[in-house]
């Protein structure tokens, strides 16, 4: 344990001045800043709006261009920039020849990928409340105040992250693989066009498939809004099914190729 | 012993590169693995510090099974494998920090070693901006970071001024001399390696060809007589009719084995006084870079 920790802290040392770690902070902050500027520039058009309408216009378009669009290409990005390090250094020999178990060295790798998805989804949630009652703050007349949208949001985006497992640990086992960042990046690219088909069409295995499972979360999400609008009058109360069938595959595809790529690990002989 | 490896072979698909090694390396030694490019060292340093599973055969480090003890071994080995392993976008002193932070030790520690190997005032600078010989140097503050009881240094100079190279073996004397520890270095140039082993493996095709001390590799080296006269040919003929051997000719000179400094009169005046002019005659050490080709080219 004292390896892995060890490990990981190693891990946040080495990427704390690199891409890989800011896009992680910096997408969220950005998404939201720019939702947050066009709310603020349009602020007079939607002061008839409720509190809860509001929240859901201010949360929508940046939960719809992260799930479908940039989620997959982070989770891409990220994978690769945690073992890409590796590989320019030329360090997988030096990491592999530390007095550390190499179980608490590969962990901490993959691990270290799912916490940069974690914190980069767990800023969406904040940035996305931040903003949004900073605007309201800044203009009074949109009623922000009057709901509370953190619940559920925090909800919403915790699907995303378990729903994101199974594609982050292929992407992560995929970049260990290859040195060259064309190679999974490709891979991950053509999955992803294919699971958001998949899912987008509805075929009935598109869960068993990890690339279709962020979209299958959004879907979720759309069908409990529309949940909410056939009953406009009424205070709505959303809820997340946090673990449906797809996401016990997300999370089964995490724990094989975790296991798989150890082994893979200790089979190939460090270059 | 703090190595020592029986029958040690290894194969990558069809090919041997590793064939029934069984090294011996004494406590304090310098010891130096030479052979030629792609006769086996690094892959022999890689079965070493288990980065390569052991297929046949066994290895002991410090007495102790190396697969089963591996923790505890890698703890007390300081490595430095092929180019160093740097991170290009952290400076040298975040390089350490970062190894010191696996490794348990103190940023004190981190700053002796940049000043050991002369980094202190580059200390802060991006490792991408480094040129070879700081990028190697680096590497050998980053192998004794942990103050390991035995380094394995794989060609560790390559890539720096002749200054840097006495710097770096300098440095090793001391390590073993002062402080006790033991150094496995691989290289190609045996020049190199003659200058501070104590003890020598000459590997090639993957086989010990010798394994021994400086000394007993010397002494294989057989000295030699080199004549210098006016017609060497018709010398060396005359030299092989009166029963003296002669092991080289060339429009110069003749080469005799030494065997006393008596017989290297007797030759000197029996051509003398046969009509040759003998400009120079005189004892010569072969070259040891001749001998370390001889045993790899013997393979």
């Amino acid at each position: 344990m004292k390896g892995f920790i060890l490990s990981f802290r190693s891990e946040f040392y080495k990427t704390r001045k690199t891409m890989g770690f800011w896009s992680a902070v910096l997408l969220p902050f950005l998404l939201c800043l720019f939702v947050f500027i066009g709310f603020f520039a349009k602020s007079d058009d939607l002061m008839k709006n409720s509190g809860m309408e509001l929240w859901l216009k201010f949360a929508a378009p940046i939960l719809g261009v992260m799930g479908l669009l940039l989620m997959p290409m982070l989770i891409i990005f990220i994978a690769y920039s945690v073992n890409s390090l590796e590989h320019k250094a030329d360090t997988w020999k030096t990491i592999f020849s530390l007095p550390i178990p190499k179980l608490s060295v590969y962990a901490a790798k993959y691990f270290y990928a799912f916490f940069l998805l974690f914190l980069c989804l767990a800023l969406f949630v904040l940035f996305t409340l931040g903003f949004g009652n900073f605007l309201g703050i800044l203009k009074p007349s949109l009623k922000f105040s009057e709901y509370s949208i953190a619940s559920i949001l925090t909800q919403i985006y915790f699907k995303f992250f378990l729903a994101s497992l199974g594609i982050l640990s292929i992407q992560f086992l995929l970049s260990l693989l290859f040195s060259d960042f064309l190679k999974p990046m490709g891979i991950g690219f053509i999955c992803t066009i294919t699971g958001g088909i998949l899912a987008g069409n509805g075929w009935a295995y598109a869960y068993l498939f990890p690339y279709s499972h962020p979209m299958m979360a959004m879907k979720a999400f759309g069908q409990s809004t529309k949940g909410g609008d056939n009953h406009p009058s009424a205070m709505p109360h959303f809820t997340v099914e946090m673990l449906t069938k797809d996401t016990w595959v997300s999370l089964a595809v995490a724990v094989a190729v975790f296991v798989a790529g150890y082994f893979i690990v200790l089979k190939k002989s460090v270059k | 012993m703090v190595i020592s490896t029986q029958n040690l072979t290894f194969t990558f698909g069809s090919q041997t590169v590793v064939k029934s090694l069984s090294l011996r390396v004494p406590e304090g030694s310098i010891y130096g693995f030479l052979g030629p490019n792609g006769a086996g060292k690094t892959t022999t340093i890689k079965l070493l510090l288990n980065l390569l599973k052991t297929q046949e055969g066994s290895i002991h480090i410090f007495e102790k099974e190396l697969q089963s003890n591996r923790i505890e071994i890698l703890s007390q080995i300081g490595s430095l494998i092929e180019q160093p392993a740097i991170y290009l976008h952290m400076s040298g002193k975040e390089n350490l920090l970062n190894r010191a932070l696996l490794l348990g030790v103190g940023e004190k520690r981190v700053d002796e070693m940049l000043d050991l190997v002369h980094l202190t005032t580059a200390a802060h600078k991006k490792a991408g901006q480094y040129s070879l010989g700081m990028k190697q140097r680096l590497g050998i503050a980053l192998a004794l970071l942990s103050d390991p009881k035995l380094l394995i240094l794989d060609e560790p100079t390559n890539g720096l001024d002749p200054n840097g190279i006495i710097e770096i073996r300098e440095l090793l004397v001391k390590l073993t001399s002062v402080y006790k520890k033991t150094v496995f270095i691989s290289s190609h140039l045996l020049a190199e390696i003659q200058k501070m082993a104590t003890h020598v493996g000459i590997i090639n095709f993957g086989e010990l060809m010798f394994q021994g001390s400086i000394q007993e590799l010397e002494a294989l080296n057989k000295p030699s007589v080199q004549i210098e006269t006016d017609r060497s040919v018709d010398a060396a003929n005359f030299l092989k009719k009166n029963n003296i051997d002669v092991a080289e000719v060339n429009d110069h000179c003749v080469f005799v084995p030494f065997t006393s400094k008596e017989t290297m009169g007797e030759i000197n005046a029996l051509l003398n006084q046969n009509g040759y002019t003998v400009y120079s005659i005189n004892k010569q050490q072969q070259d040891l870079e001749k001998l370390f080709l001889a045993i790899t080219q013997h393979a």
